[in-house]
């Protein structure tokens, strides 16, 4: 396989999200792994940038790294505070849970891995433009996402509501 | 195009090892964050190499991301509520309905 750019920044981005998942699941100060999480999510944006999904990438910063890891360090500081460190884990709790997860990744990276995938022949990242991805989402004929769309605008009013329901002051 | 699967299934992994073992909610709603993630790379991987020319991954992802944006905050909510009422979040505390 040839070195080209892309490989080279794809396997930056491969080591850099395994890292980072990995460290955000085992820290125990919890601002470190909101952290470790916003990390792990500029590095799935940088994946969806490669892929030449662009519009993807910057929904992804702007949704996920900028709304809902504020939204997690916020929640974090507001409860326990930067003073509560999670206890240590149980030796067997521990290994229950490690061997649990290392079984089902051996199992689905075997399926997966043994799969073949009829991949189209390697193109260049065409990008797809916001002209089709507008076109494609606002009509309402068989492949439009009209449907969807004012769903999900529905749920978020919902969820509005609901939250500010919850979270107001007796 | 195996490649980028593997990436997404150490992330899953990853996201469902911190749900089993971390004691704090707020630490299990990170994970949860983790395996929504991981499968929207596989959305957008299959709609890339496998579908070149439709767009059904691409918007599958794109939802996924606004709805768990939506399912945070919404958790959120609820454990700030939690907090108020019983000083803690550990998920050793919770184990009483409410009197």
């Amino acid at each position: 396989m040839e070195i080209t750019l892309e490989t080279v920044v794809f396997y930056f981005l491969a080591a850099f999200i395994t890292v980072f998942s990995i460290l955000t699941v085992t820290t125990s100060r919890m601002v470190r792994s909101a952290t470790y999480l916003l990390f792990t999510l500029f590095g799935t944006a940088g994946i969806y940038f490669l892929l030449g999904y662009t519009f993807l990438g910057s929904v992804q910063i702007m949704v996920y790294a900028g709304g809902i890891v504020v939204l997690y360090v916020f929640s974090i500081l507001l409860t326990s505070g930067e003073g509560d460190r999670t206890e240590k884990l149980k030796r067997s709790k521990f290994l229950a849970g490690l061997g649990t997860t290392a079984a089902g990744a051996v199992i689905v990276l075997f399926v997966t891995l043994k799969h073949k995938f009829m991949a189209t022949t390697d193109v260049a990242p065409l990008e797809i433009d916001i002209k089709t991805i507008g076109h494609a989402m606002l009509s309402g004929d068989k492949y439009g996402y009209l449907l969807p769309f004012e769903a999900v605008s529905i749920l978020l009013l919902a969820c509005i509501v609901g939250g500010l329901l919850i979270a107001r002051k007796r | 195009m195996e490649y980028y699967l593997i990436v997404s299934a150490i992330m899953f992994f990853a996201g469902i090892y911190g749900f089993f073992t971390r004691r704090n909610t707020l630490a299990i709603l990170i994970s949860i964050e983790l395996i929504l993630n991981a499968t929207d790379i596989n959305f957008a991987v299959f709609n890339r190499f496998l579908f070149p020319g439709g767009l059904e991954g691409y918007f599958f992802s794109l939802f996924s991301i606004a709805i768990s944006a939506a399912e945070t905050a919404i958790a959120i909510a609820i454990m700030i509520n939690i907090y108020r009422n019983i000083r803690s979040i550990q998920v050793g505390k919770l184990n009483e309905l409410k009197w």
